[in-house]
């Protein structure tokens, strides 16, 4: 084919990218009206009709006690959950991807299991588990619940990313006089770490955003999502806004992390720590 | 070879995989500073045996001595034996310094004498200004050479190389034969190489052991292996030859008289065949002629139809047929006023009178070895 296109070709394209942009645009839209209506001055209690610009909500972003509490609650949990999560997830992985056991496939096919069941199904059995075993609800049962659907993910993004690790570097650690540990902690590790890095930063994200299993868990402790589900019906602040604007850019931010952190994975990709698959 | 001068020794050492057995009953010493190749083609359990020597996997039975020391339950980490991987396993998120300093450093050596060694490694390979670059930035054999001070930094009872130039091209490859001999001369520590390539085995080592299908066919200098193979595969494995069945007829001190399948009757000079051929009237047995040594003259005793001619620069190779079909290959000089016989015609073949070798037995395919695609295949 030339390069020249016909006239056809040429409303086809057009076709494709008003299609493309309005896709965008539908994806974005929710984003940018929550981040255009964290400086909006609202009148009543809900913040849902534009009134006039103000900076005054991002001066005091936390003035909702309740929905900062909250939001605190969210980061703690997200943070110790993803961190169980990264660690056991990640052993998970290194097993499955070096070696062959007995029940090895049947560790594979659990292993995706939490993500496929819908979440109303986790979540409840989940806490009938809890109410049979007589668990109080709060922090310990909310991260359990987190780091199980977590480890999943974790263990599934850590394989992906070490499928065709050369593992004969390790052999030629131990070769070198390294211990096996060692040979661990100075060769493997390091290479593995920004799939490990990228999985964690997914499983925080996961936990914060987390709505219906922490819902059937978490007794009277409140999480982000939580407080504003139940304050949305008595007020709408202007401070979800913000605070949900800061989460978002914290998220962006996180990603870039993530995307130079993989930028670090192909340069080890090209120097052959990773071979490419044949 | 004197168990007390040995570095590596062998004891009935096999190696089987489930029913699968690797390695046959491997006997064999490997003598202190000496460049000891393991030749086969793949699958004949030389990686396997190399890996025994490292640790890397442990012998069904029979034991592996380092310094007179069984070691054949000892790990890896614990052997004073150094690899150089066959796509060199070099650590990517550290410098060649690093890389290097990993052994001494893991053996927690003090680091102003890890820093004296490691220099000193680096330029016998000549990467004293490359310390502080990433592998990535290396070439392939410069990637080869910090494979190479990486081992040795750790002055190792012996270095195993697997196939250490397989992933080189075909130049570089040529210089690193050298560049290889001339480190192991300069350091003094005994080489353990395995590799397929005959040339490569056959240029580089002191002595080679030749396996096939986990055995040992034959351990022997360059020289010896080439001239006196003991069996029909080294013979067919190292160069090529042409592997003519017969039956002897006779044998006295003026020569053992052997009857080719097809007609011709060949003399072979007393003491030119393997240990194991017997000489009495009506044993199998094969002569080998190496092509470079037939010639075609209008004096000569076998009958050839030429079917091929290869112009090859210095010489050129003939393959053609005897009367029988057996297919045959030569390697005539190109000299001026000399006319190689060209296809379709045919000719006298000759040899020196002291060329004929004899081995024991019949070969699966009789005739030249080197233009058998099949075999060829086979063995590689």
């Amino acid at each position: 084919m030339s390069g020249v296109e016909s006239t056809q070709q040429r409303t086809g394209r057009r076709l494709v990218n008003v299609a493309a942009v309005l896709g965008l645009l539908y994806l974005f839209a929710p984003i940018v009206v929550i981040v255009v209506f964290s400086f909006n001055k609202p009148l009543g209690k809900f913040n849902i009709v534009w009134q006039g610009f103000t900076l005054e909500n991002w001066a005091s972003p936390f003035s909702d006690q309740a929905l900062t509490d909250a939001l605190f609650v969210s980061l703690r949990v997200a943070l110790i959950s993803s961190v169980i999560a990264a660690v056991l997830g990640t052993m998970i992985a290194l097993s499955l991807s070096r070696y062959r056991f007995k029940g090895s496939g049947a560790v594979n096919l659990f292993l995706v299991l939490p993500l496929t069941s819908p979440e109303v199904v986790l979540g409840s059995s989940l806490a009938t588990l809890f109410l049979s075993r007589g668990v109080d609800f709060g922090y310990t049962t909310v991260i359990i619940a987190h780091v199980m659907f977590q480890i999943s993910f974790v263990a599934v993004t850590v394989r992906a990313r070490i499928r065709g690790f050369d593992w004969t570097l390790e052999q030629a650690a131990m070769d070198l006089g390294a211990s096996p540990q060692r040979a661990f902690w100075r060769i493997t590790f390091p290479l593995i770490l920004p799939g490990i890095l990228a999985a964690w930063l997914l499983s925080f994200a996961l936990s914060i955003d987390d709505f219906i299993i922490t819902f059937f868990n978490a007794g009277s402790l409140v999480t982000f999502p939580l407080q504003i589900f139940g304050a949305s019906r008595v007020a709408i602040p202007p401070q979800i806004n913000v605070l949900a604007s800061m989460l978002l850019f914290l998220s962006i931010a996180l990603m870039v992390g993530a995307l130079l952190i993989e930028s670090r994975r192909q340069r080890m990709i090209a120097s052959g720590a990773l071979k490419r698959k044949k | 070879m004197d168990n007390q001068e040995a570095v590596i020794a062998l004891h009935n050492v096999r190696k089987q995989y489930g029913s699968f057995v690797a390695v046959h009953e491997a006997n064999f010493s490997i003598g202190r500073g000496e460049f000891f190749a393991l030749l086969g083609p793949s699958g004949c359990g030389k990686t396997t045996t190399l890996k025994m020597i490292a640790g890397f996997e442990q012998p069904t039975d029979g034991q592996v001595f380092l310094e007179g020391v069984n070691v054949s339950e000892v790990p890896p980490h614990k052997r004073n034996v150094n690899t150089v991987f066959q796509q060199y396993a070099l650590f990517p998120h550290m410098t060649v310094f690093d890389n290097v300093a990993f052994g001494p450093r893991s053996k927690k050596i003090q680091e102003t004498e890890v820093v004296r060694r490691v220099t000193e490694m680096l330029d016998i390979v000549r990467l004293g200004e490359f310390a502080n670059r990433r592998p990535s930035q290396l070439s392939g054999g410069q990637q080869q050479r910090v494979a190479l001070a990486r081992a040795l930094v750790n002055y190792p009872s012996a270095l195993l190389l697997d196939e250490p130039l397989a992933a080189l091209d075909l130049k570089l490859r040529e210089a690193m034969q050298i560049e290889l001999k001339r480190i192991q001369r300069e350091v003094g520590i005994t080489f353990v190489f395995v590799t397929h390539d005959q040339g490569e085995a056959l240029t580089m080592s002191d002595r080679i052991a030749v396996m096939s299908e986990g055995h040992v066919e034959q351990i022997g200098s360059s020289a010896d292996i080439y001239s006196r193979p003991e069996s029909l595969f080294v013979a067919g494995f190292i160069g090529s030859a042409n592997l003519l069945p017969g039956t002897v007829v006779s044998s006295d001190g003026s020569g053992i008289r052997v009857d080719l399948v097809g007609g011709t009757q060949v003399v072979v000079p007393v003491g030119n065949s393997a240990s194991n051929v017997s000489l009495a009237a009506g044993a199998q047995v094969t002569v080998v002629l190496r092509p470079e040594h037939v010639h075609f003259d209008p004096q000569g005793q076998v009958s050839v139809s030429v079917t091929d001619s290869v112009y090859q620069g210095s010489s050129v190779r003939i393959v053609g047929r005897m009367e029988n079909g057996t297919e045959v290959s030569a390697i005539v000089g190109v000299e001026p006023g000399v006319r190689a016989p060209l296809p379709g015609e045919t000719t006298l073949m000759t040899w020196h009178p002291e060329i004929p070798y004899l081995l024991a037995g019949w070969p699966e395919m009789a005739g030249s070895t080197s233009t058998n695609v099949d075999s060829i295949e086979a063995s590689l």
